[in-house]
C-alpha cells in the first residue's frame, strides 16, 4: 500500500509534480548531456583514427601528423623498413601539399594528398575510380568551385611562388572520381592524386619524401609494441599509436572534459535540491495525516518508505523525460557545434553511450532517494502526540 | 466496573518541558478500565484529557508512572514494539477524523489492516462489513473530500475498529460534529460498546459523556472524580 500512497500523494498535487519533474528532466538532461560531451569527442576521435584499420602514424620526429609541413625523406626505403617490423600488415604512405586548380578568372586552392591507392585509408570513392598516373578525385567542394564533374579535364599546379609567379609543377589531370574525405570536412576543397604524381610535381622538394605513413598491424599484434620498433627501427621519425593519439587529444580537450564535470555535477545537485524541496514541501503539509498514520500503527518503516519512493518517483519520471530530452538537446547542440569550419564529419561533440548514459542517469535517480532520506526522516521523527496537539490548535 | 482490569494506570506523571520550566500536564493519575466499559474523560480545556488518552493509547510516554493494557506494559515498549501495539491492540478516533484524502473510504479502513499485513481479500472483506456497520457500505468508493463530516468520522471509527482493537480511544470524535450528526456517533459508539468494545472518549461534549457508563473528571492535571453512571436500560 506505501506504493500507492506514494504514487497517489504524487497526485495529489498533480500540476506541482509535473513542474518538479520537468526540473529534474531539465537537470538530467544536462546531466546526460555533460557526460555524452565528456565522452564524445574523445570516443568519435578514437572511431575516426581507428577507421581502415590504421593504428599507427608515422610523422617526422618530434611532429604531429601534418603538424607541420615537414616530410620524411627517403620514403620508399623507410616504407619497406616499417613493412619489415612483426605485425605490421600494411604501409600507407601520405603526401600531403596544395594544389592550385588553374584556368578559371581566380585559381581555385585546395589541399590534395599524394596516396598509394591499392592502401589508402584517407577517403571513400562516392564516384568513379581511383586517382591514377594522370587523374583525382576530388571533393564536391571543389567540384563546385571548380565548376567540373567527373570526367572533366583539370589544369592542376603545385608549389607556387609568390615572387617569380610560377609552380614547380603543373599537369592536366582528368577528375576520375568523387570521394568523402575521412579527416577533413564536407566544406573543405580535397583532391587525392597517386602518391608518385604529387612527388614529381613538387619537384626535387618532393622526391621520395612523404608527410606520413599509416600503418595497419594485426589484430593480435599490439600496435604499442609495433610503434616502439618502428620508432626503434627510424630513429628519424614519430610513431604514434591510435591509443596515444587518442591520449593526447584527450590531454588537449581536458578543458572540455572539466566543463562537462563541473555542469554535470551541478546539474545533479540542482536536481537533488530539486526533489528534497518538493518532498520537504509535500511533507510539511501533511504532517497531521502523517502523525495520524503513526499513532494508528503505521511504522516508522512505511512512513520513511513512502517518502522515499516519492522522491524515486519524481527522479525516475524526470530521469525518463531527462533522457529523452537530453538526446534531442545533444543532437541540436552537436548540428551546431559540428558546423565550425575544418572540423572533420565524422567527430560528433556529444555521443550517447547507453552504459554511461544510464549509469549518469542511475547517480541521479540515487540522488532521488538521497533526496527523499531527509523528508523521510524528518516525518519519522515527528512526536505523535505534540504533533497531533499541534494540528489540533491549528 | 464489569470485570477484570483491562487497562491499568498507577501514578502517571507527564511533564512537558517548556521555556526551561516543566509543564505538569498530568500529574498521578491512576486508574483502571475493566473489559467492556465505556468511560468519558471530562474536564475543562488543558486539563490534561487529551495527553491521558495519548498516554493510554501508548502514542506517549509517561514522565513516571506506568501504562499497562491487556497485561502489556505499554509505557515501557521501545517505539517499535509501541507502534506494533498500537496497530493491533488500540483503535484511535481523533476530533479532526484525519481519513487519508487521497484514499477512498474503502481504503481507509483497509489502511491498518494492510499494515499488519491482513491477506488483500480478507482486509476487502472486513472493510466492507466495518463500513456496513456504520453505515456507510454505499460511500466505500467516496473519498473523504465527498463525504460529510459525520459520514467521516464514521469511516473514521470503521478504520479504528478494523484490526479488531481491544480498547477504542476517542479524543473530541463530535467536537467538529453538529449537535444530528454527533448524536449519530454517540449512538454508534453506545451500540459498540453493547457489543462488547471497552471504549475511553475525551470529550467537552455533556451529550456524549452522558451517554458513558462512568465519567472521570479532570482539573490540573489530576482526577478529582471518578463517578460510575447509572446503568441505561
Amino acid at each position: 500500500m506505501r506504493f500507492q500512497l506514494a504514487a497517489l500523494s504524487l497526485r495529489r498535487h498533480a500540476s506541482r509534480t509535473l513542474l518538479a519533474v520537468l526540473g529534474v528532466a531539465v537537470s538530467a538532461a544536462m546531466l546526460l548531456d555533460m557526460v555524452m560531451l565528456a565522452t564524445g569527442m574523445r570516443q568519435s576521435f578514437a572511431s575516426l583514427l581507428g577507421r581502415n584499420g590504421f593504428t599507427i602514424r608515422v610523422s617526422p620526429r618530434g611532429t604531429l601528423p601534418f603538424d607541420t609541413e615537414a616530410t620524411i625523406g627517403q620514403a620508399r626505403d623507410a616504407a619497406v623498413a616499417i613493412e619489415r617490423i612483426a605485425g605490421v600488415t600494411a604501409v600507407a604512405p601520405v603526401l600531403g601539399t596544395t594544389i592550385h586548380v588553374l584556368g578559371a578568372a581566380n585559381p581555385v586552392t585546395a589541399f590534395a594528398l599524394g596516396v598509394d591507392p591499392a592502401v589508402q585509408g584517407d577517403y571513400q570513392l562516392l564516384q568513379g575510380q581511383h586517382p591514377t598516373a594522370n587523374t583525382l578525385v576530388a571533393s564536391d567542394a571543389l567540384l563546385h568551385a571548380t565548376g567540373a564533374s567527373v570526367g572533366d579535364t583539370l589544369d592542376v599546379a603545385v608549389g607556387f611562388d609568390p615572387q617569380l609567379r610560377t609552380y614547380t609543377g603543373r599537369r592536366r589531370v582528368v577528375v576520375s572520381g568523387r570521394a568523402r574525405f575521412t579527416y577533413l570536412s564536407a566544406d573543405d576543397r580535397a583532391a587525392a592524386l597517386q602518391l608518385a604524381s604529387v612527388q614529381a610535381m613538387g619537384g626535387a622538394d618532393r622526391t621520395d619524401r612523404v608527410s606520413l605513413f599509416m600503418v595497419r598491424t594485426a589484430p593480435n599484434v599490439d600496435p604499442e609494441a609495433a610503434r616502439v620498433a618502428i620508432e626503434r627501427a627510424l630513429p628519424r621519425v614519430t610513431a604514434l599509436s591510435t591509443a596515444g593519439a587518442v591520449a593526447e587529444a584527450e590531454h588537449r580537450l581536458s578543458y572540455f572534459r572539466q566543463l562537462a564535470f563541473i555542469l554535470g555535477a551541478v546539474s545533479l545537485i540542482v536536481g537533488f535540491l530539486l526533489v528534497t524541496t518538493i518532498v520537504t514541501v509535500s511533507v510539511n503539509e501533511r504532517i497531521g495525516e502523517i502523525a495520524i498514520m503513526r499513532a494508528i500503527g503505521v511504522s516508522r518503516a512505511h512512513v520513511v518508505h513512502q517518502i522515499v519512493i516519492e522522491g524515486i518517483g519524481l527522479s525516475l519520471a524526470g530521469a525518463a523525460s531527462g533522457l529523452i530530452l537530453g538526446v534531442f538537446t545533444a543532437k541540436w547542440l552537436n548540428s551546431i557545434l559540428r558546423g565550425f569550419p575544418g572540423l572533420p564529419d565524422a567527430i560528433d561533440f556529444f555521443l550517447f553511450e547507453p552504459n554511461s548514459a544510464f549509469r549518469a542517469l542511475a547517480l541521479l535517480v540515487a540522488s532521488g532517494i538521497a533526496a527523499g532520506i531527509y523528508p523521510a526522516w524528518r516525518a519519522a521523527s515527528l512526536p505523535i502526540s505534540g504533533t497531533l496537539r499541534e494540528e489540533a490548535v491549528g | 466496573m464489569s470485570g477484570q482490569p483491562l487497562l491499568v494506570v498507577r501514578d502517571a506523571h507527564r511533564d512537558y518541558p517548556r521555556s526551561g520550566e516543566p509543564v505538569h500536564a498530568v500529574r498521578g493519575v491512576s486508574l483502571d478500565v475493566a473489559q467492556g466499559e465505556y468511560v468519558a474523560i471530562v474536564g475543562p480545556s488543558g486539563c490534561g484529557k487529551s495527553t491521558l488518552l495519548n498516554l493510554l493509547g501508548a502514542i506517549d510516554r509517561p514522565t513516571s508512572g506506568s501504562v499497562s493494557i491487556g497485561g502489556s506494559a505499554v509505557s515501557t515498549l521501545p517505539d517499535k514494539a509501541a507502534t506494533r501495539f498500537r496497530l493491533t491492540h488500540i483503535g484511535f478516533v481523533f476530533q479532526r477524523f484525519y481519513l487519508l484524502p487521497v484514499l477512498t473510504a474503502q481504503e481507509n479502513v483497509e489502511l491498518p489492516m494492510a499494515e499488519a499485513k491482513v491477506p488483500l481479500a480478507e482486509r476487502r472483506d472486513r472493510a466492507r462489513e466495518l463500513l456496513g456497520y456504520v453505515g456507510l457500505e454505499a460511500r466505500a468508493d467516496h473519498r473523504p473530500a465527498e463525504l460529510s463530516g459525520g459520514e467521516q468520522q464514521r469511516v473514521a471509527i470503521a478504520r479504528a475498529l478494523a484490526n479488531r482493537p481491544i480498547v477504542l480511544l476517542a479524543d473530541e470524535p463530535t467536537g467538529e460534529l453538529d449537535a444530528r450528526t454527533g448524536s449519530d456517533v454517540i449512538a454508534l459508539f453506545d451500540r459498540l460498546n453493547r457489543d462488547g468494545m471497552t471504549i475511553i472518549v475525551v470529550t467537552h461534549d455533556e451529550k456524549l459523556a452522558g451517554a458513558a457508563r462512568r465519567v472521570i473528571h479532570m482539573l490540573d492535571g489530576r482526577v478529582i472524580r471518578d463517578e460510575p453512571l447509572l446503568r441505561r436500560a
